[in-house]
This record gives structure tokens, sequence and C-alpha cells, in this order.
């Protein structure tokens, strides 16, 4: 395997929903290994459509998609046992307790019973949820069930992992959190697509940005770069400018 | 950070992962009943209560219409409701299933490299678990009421086979229907439909006290199969049957069920891989 390939790849990503026009309208990626790399764009950009896309969760009617060396539409498997997803609204089950929630899902990653157990005790630890670990999850705060959220995703330290807004409705302290998480995973190798409305977040962690408005690409870079492109302003100026000017 | 290692891992084919991951959604599904027991009361709740009402506030006058006294009455009486507590644990699975689309855990599911029927399936055999012990605690109360099987336990075993069939197969109707609804509030709404599921057959009122036109849709009913087999093996009086179905209950009851999984459970399959697009 050719290890500079980027971990995530689309060309002309198109997807319409039944009885609505274009939510993509041709999207191209290119995500280097080991990167964060953020997806910005306003309520109906096509965030989320895309991350479901790549997360195997949803189909595409043109274009090419590669996840981690392995083509999204052909090898579905293959996609799923190297990624990690957390979605835009926490996926975990309210019944159980955290601890139950990470076992489980881990033992689903085909972990055994004690390697699963294991699992989850770190992942509680690390996430700061050791104390709510044996209560029902629906007794969670929000941004305790976005944390654990992020742990379940992070079960098999997958290769790409996609994050779907992963701090909105946390406090600074969880945000700052997560903000951690995704550095130290990057810096462990793991490629990390996150989307976000907050400019300052996609500054702060991404080492490029590509510009969602409508379905389209509307700029890409670095965020020094985007900045520039419009004289040197912050990011949220060139942000407006740029899906105004879109 | 820590990497698994891949011992952990364990390696085998797909029948043994399908399996596996099956019973450990099966499991996550057995202890939201242990956390909320409410739920399992509730299912409880219909057929003690059709036991109760049926057997005895309306009993006596069916006896009397049926020209039978009351206690003949409720032999006839239980195999219904062993088949119709199966008809209603329709509700159950479909809000279930609604739920985990709503929620998202069904999402999660499906980005996981587990088998892809198990999502579903763990559901289905959660269910039949859950119906041995409806059952288990039926035949209890039953007896209590004076009810008896009277051919054996190889009887008794066979009818509950029979009955935890059924039930498989109303779990994929329920499974599917949940896959297919808008959320589980639109479940909720249609679960009155469950009702002429359950009564339009043999199961309360025998089919020749109908109306002629009600008569053939009840004959022909799934539950109708599996309650005249269920009543020839416990031995709880039979009453001839006149059409063709009835005529081969047994093997209906046997048919029913398979067929109706071999539509549901891959219409299923696709509607599942097809969510949210
Ligand atoms: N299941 C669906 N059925 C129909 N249309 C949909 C569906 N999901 C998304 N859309 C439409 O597709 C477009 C893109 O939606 P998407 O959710 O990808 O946007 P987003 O960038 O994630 O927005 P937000 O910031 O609000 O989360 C929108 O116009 C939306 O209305
Ligand atoms: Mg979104």
């Amino acid at each position: 395997m050719i290890t500079d390939e980027p971990a995530i790849w689309t060309q002309g990503l198109r997807k319409s929903y039944p009885g609505r026009g274009a939510a993509l309208d041709g999207i191209d990626l290119a995500v280097p290994a080991g990167t964060v790399h953020g997806l910005l764009g306003p309520n109906g950009a096509g965030k989320t459509t895309t991350v479901r896309i790549l997360a195997t969760l949803a189909g595409f009617d043109a274009g090419q998609a590669w996840v981690a060396g392995r083509n999204v539409a052909r090898d579905r498997a293959g996609v799923r046992a190297r990624i990690g997803v957390a979605g835009q609204y926490a996926a975990v089950d309210g019944v159980l307790s955290g601890r139950q929630n990470l076992e489980m899902f881990a033992r689903l990653h085909r972990m055994r019973a004690k390697a699963a157990r294991q699992r989850a005790d770190e992942l509680l630890e690390r996430f700061d949820l050791v104390e709510a670990a044996g209560r029902p999850v629906r007794g969670y705060s929000g941004g305790m069930r976005r944390r654990l959220d992020l742990a379940v995703s992070l079960i098999r330290s997958p290769r790409v992992l996609f994050l779907d807004e992963p701090t909105t409705g946390l406090d600074p302290r969880s945000r700052i959190e997560v903000w951690d998480a995704v550095r130290e995973l990057a810096s462990s190798g793991t490629t990390v697509l996150l989307t976000t409305q907050y400019l300052e977040e996609a500054d702060r962690l991404c080492s490029r940005i590509t510009m969602v408005d409508r379905g389209r690409v509307v700029a890409e870079g670095s965020p020094e770069e985007l900045k520039a492109s419009v004289g040197g302003r912050d990011l949220d100026e060139a942000f407006l400018l740029i899906t105004e000017g879109a | 950070m820590t990497t698994v290692t891949d011992a952990s891992t364990v390696h085998g084919s797909r029948i043994t992962w399908a399996i596996v991951d099956t019973w450990v959604v099966a499991r996550r599904h057995l202890l939201h009943l242990v956390r909320r027991p409410d739920e399992l009361l509730g299912t409880l709740m219909i057929p003690v209560m059709a036991v109760a009402m049926f057997g005895f506030v309306f009993g006596e006058a069916f006896g009397v219409a049926m020209d039978v006294p009351g206690a003949e009455y409720r032999e006839f009486l239980l195999p219904g409701l062993f088949a119709l507590t199966m008809a209603f644990g329709i509700g159950n699975t479909t809000i279930s299933v609604a739920e985990d689309v709503r929620g998202g855990v069904l999402d999660r599911m499906r980005s996981l490299p587990m088998s892809p029927v198990a999502v579903l399936a763990g559901r289905a055999l959660a269910d039949m678990i859950l119906a041995v012990v409806e059952l288990g605690i039926l035949l209890a109360l039953g007896t209590l009421f004076g009810w008896q099987a009277h051919l054996g336990l190889g009887g008794v075993v066979a009818a509950l086979g029979l009955l935890v069939l059924l039930r498989l197969a109303f779990s994929w109707v329920g499974i599917l229907l949940g896959l297919l609804v808008s959320g589980p509030e639109a479940a909720m709404k249609y679960f009155a439909l469950v009702f002429p599921l359950a009564m339009v057959a043999d199961t309360i009122v025998p089919t020749d006290l109908m109306p002629g036109w009600l008569s053939i849709p009840a004959a022909w009913n799934p539950l109708s199969s599996t309650v005249i087999a269920t009543r020839e093996l416990f031995g709880n009086g039979v009453v001839p049957a006149t059409t063709w179905v009835g005529e081969h209950a047994m093997t209906m009851a046997v048919a029913w069920p398979v067929a109706i999984i071999a539509v549901c459970l891959p219409l299923a399959m696709v509607r599942l891989r097809r969510l949210g697009r």
C-alpha cells in the first residue's frame, strides 16, 4: 500500500435526496494521512451528507470516494473496519450505562469480553466519565453524552475518524478536552475529518480547510491561506465573504 | 494513545460472527428490560388482562353462544391467547426499532464492521427469548385458572415451538415496520391495527360464529393456523375444520411464519441499507 496516498479522497461527489435539488454538487476532497481537515460551511451546506457518505451510511449518485485506501462504494466492510464516526447527534443507547455502551460497541468491534472491558475502562478514564460510568446515559448532560459518543468512535483506534460538529453544545472546558483529544489522535497518526460551524475551532485544529456552500466547494487551503485570500482579515470574515461571493 | 493488539480480536467465519453479533445486540435489548422492568410488565399486562376479561367477563356469554360451559370455553380460549400475545409483541418490536432509527444507534451499528443482519436479528432473538418468558407466565396463569394440556410434555413443547416461531415471524414484521415508519410516535399511533390481526382469527371467538365474509380472512389469518395446531397439540378440544387452511393447520402453522420471514427479512435488510438516503 502506498503510504503517501490521501487517507480521504473524493472527486465530483454528487448526491440528491428524492424530491429535492442536489445536496452535494461535486465535492472534491484530498486529505493527507495523519492530518486534521476541516469541513466548514453554513447550515445545509452538505457537511453531514458528505460525512455520512464517507462513513458508508448513505449512498451517492456520482463521483468517486476512497477512505483509508478503500473504495467507499465497493468495499463498505473494508471502510467500516478502518473508520470511527461520531455523528452530529450523539448515537448512544440512553437506557444502558456509559460502561455498558462502550462494552457493547467494543464487542461489536469483535473484541473479546475481557479486552472490551479493559478498553471501556481506558476510555471512561480518558473522557472523564468514570464517575458516571454506571448510570444510564439518558441522565447524562449533553456534554457527557458527546464525550461518550466520541469515546465509542475511538474504540478500535480508527485510521480515519469522522467528527460531525464534535463540539456543538459543549461548554468551554469540554470543548478544550475534545480539541486535545483530536490533536492527540492526529499526532498518533489518525486522520480526522471534522465539520464545524466554529471558525475558531477550524483555525486551531485543522491544517487545511475545505469551505462548502450549497453542496459545492467554495474555497480550499490552510487557515492562513484562506485569511490571506480575503486580505488578512480573520477567518469569520473570510468565511462570510467567501460564502456570500459564491 | 493505546492501540488495541490483534490478540484481543476474535477471528471466525461469517456465520459465527453473525451469531455472536446477534447475541450481543439481543443482550442489549434484554438489558433494557432489566433496566426498565415496567416495559416487561406492560407487555405482560395485555395477555393477563385478556385471560381475566375474556375468560371470566365475556367467557360465560361466549360459552352460552358456543353452547358449552364457561370452563370449557376457557380451555378453548387459552391457546388463542397464547398466539394473541405473540401478535401483540409486534407493537413493542416496531417501537423499539423506530427508536433506534431516530436515536442514531442503528446508524452507529451500520458504521461498524459487524454483521449487517445481526443489527436487526438481535431484536428478533430478544423477542424470542421474551416470548418464552411470556408463554411461561401465561402457562402458569392458565393452569391456575384450570386450563390443562392433555397430551403430555411432547405436545406442550411442540406447541410452544410453534408459538415462538410465530413470534419470530411477527418480530420480522415489526422490524420491517419499524424501519418504514417515520418514528416511534407513528408506530404507537398505528398500534391499534394489531387488534384485527389478533382477533379476526380463531383466537377468542370460533370463526364459525363470525359473519361469513369475516370468517374467510379469519381462517386465513396466520394466527388461526397456529391456534388450531396448538389446540390440537395441547388436546384442547378441536372444532372440526371446515376450510382447507383449517384442515392443514399443522402444516400452515409452520408454512405461514416461514413465508412471512422469507418476505420480511430480506425487505428489512434492503431497507436498512437504504436508511437515510
Ligand atoms: N435525509 C434527508 N432527506 C432529504 N433531504 C436531506 C436529508 N438530509 C439532508 N438533506 C438536505 O441536504 C442538504 C444538505 O444537508 P446536510 O445535513 O448535509 O447539511 P449540513 O451542512 O450538515 O448542515 P448543518 O450545519 O445544519 O448540520 C440540505 O438542503 C438538507 O435539507
Ligand atoms: Mg450537519
